[in-house]
């Protein structure tokens, strides 16, 4: 069965986030003064053929592992629908 | 005649200047496909500038899965001397032969102009030629050029003495404010634990040809011809 699976990319936390920064800036100047801890990283969206969706999570933290997601400076979240 | 490979990657956009510049030594430079699984012999390998597979996902993340890597892999763990220039760096940490990585720079902005650096290590195959505090002017031109690392492998980098070049004012003075891109330490390169592959983000490409008024990266090139790898490495 194909499961849609959402992968969520952001910076470690800890490391200085320049975008993160420059959009809290810009949402302060806007009067959004309530935002904060603002990270800016990437959402992929992908399909996953696979016998259940543990196995569907399984294989995405694997391609986070080896491609999608940077081990020293980058965090993931794997959601999987369904 | 030493032979060089100089590796092109779609998107590659200095493969002439490390070319040009390898040749300019007295090697016999030629190109390297990254689809090609073999580096035709080569003594010294060159990953060159640019801009590879778009930086698609991250600057070097698709590179580092190219065909040619593996034969560079096997090449640098048998002392094969390595050097990453600007993205050919970033394709360097991506895959694991430095430790690392570079980031987005501090200032949201791409940074391209001429930079002061001091050499820190001459102990590897590509700084051989210079005395440690020489100070070398050449450009930078990077979008992603931050260098960041965990807290222990930078430790571990400045205890081992792996920083080869360091940004520094152009009077050699401790850089301000992390001027450049907001580097950890001011880092500009790094080394592995053998000195065999080096990576930095300021092109010695683009200061090599005495036409252009300025050779202070040629001892990058030079520094190759008289590398000779000692087993188990140097420190």
């Amino acid at each position: 069965m194909h499961y849609k699976v959402h992968v969520r990319i952001v910076p470690r936390a800890g490391l200085l986030d320049p975008q993160g920064q420059a959009v809290e800036h810009a949402l302060t100047a806007l009067g959004f003064r309530e935002a904060g801890e603002v990270r800016v990283g990437k959402a992929i969206e992908l399909t996953i053929e696979a016998k259940s969706a543990d196995d569907a999570s399984g294989r995405a933290r694997a391609m986070c592992d080896k491609l999608l997601a940077n081990p020293v400076t980058e965090d993931y979240l794997v959601e999987v629908e369904g | 005649m030493r032979k060089v490979a100089v590796v092109r990657f779609p998107g590659s956009n200095c493969d002439f200047d490390s070319l040009d510049s390898a040749r300019r030594v007295g090697t016999d430079a030629y190109f390297v496909w990254h689809r090609d699984t073999d580096l035709k012999g080569a003594d010294v390998v060159l990953l060159p500038g640019g801009f590879s597979y778009g930086d698609y996902l991250r600057s070097g993340a698709i590179a580092r899965f190219s065909p040619i890597m593996p034969a560079v892999q096997r090449f640098a763990q048998d002392g094969g001397p390595v050097l990453g220039i600007c993205n050919g760096f970033q394709i360097l940490c991506e895959a694991g032969m430095l430790p690392g990585a570079l980031m987005r720079n501090a200032q949201l902005s791409f940074v391209g102009r001429p930079v002061a650096l001091r050499v820190e290590q001459t102990d590897t195959a590509f700084t051989n030629q210079y005395r440690q505090g020489d100070l070398l002017r050449m450009p930078v031109a990077h979008g992603e050029g931050r260098f960041a690392a965990d807290e222990a492998t930078l430790r571990r980098l400045e205890a081992e003495g792996r920083v080869v070049v360091r940004y520094v004012e152009l009077d050699g003075t401790p850089l301000k404010n992390g001027a450049i891109n907001g580097s950890l330490n001011d880092i500009a390169g790094i080394a592995n634990a053998e000195g065999n592959v080096v990576g930095l983000m300021p092109h010695p490409d683009r200061a090599a040809d005495p036409a252009l008024g300025n050779t202070d990266g040629l001892g990058f090139f030079s520094s190759m011809l008289s590398w000779a790898p000692v087993k188990g490495g140097v420190r």
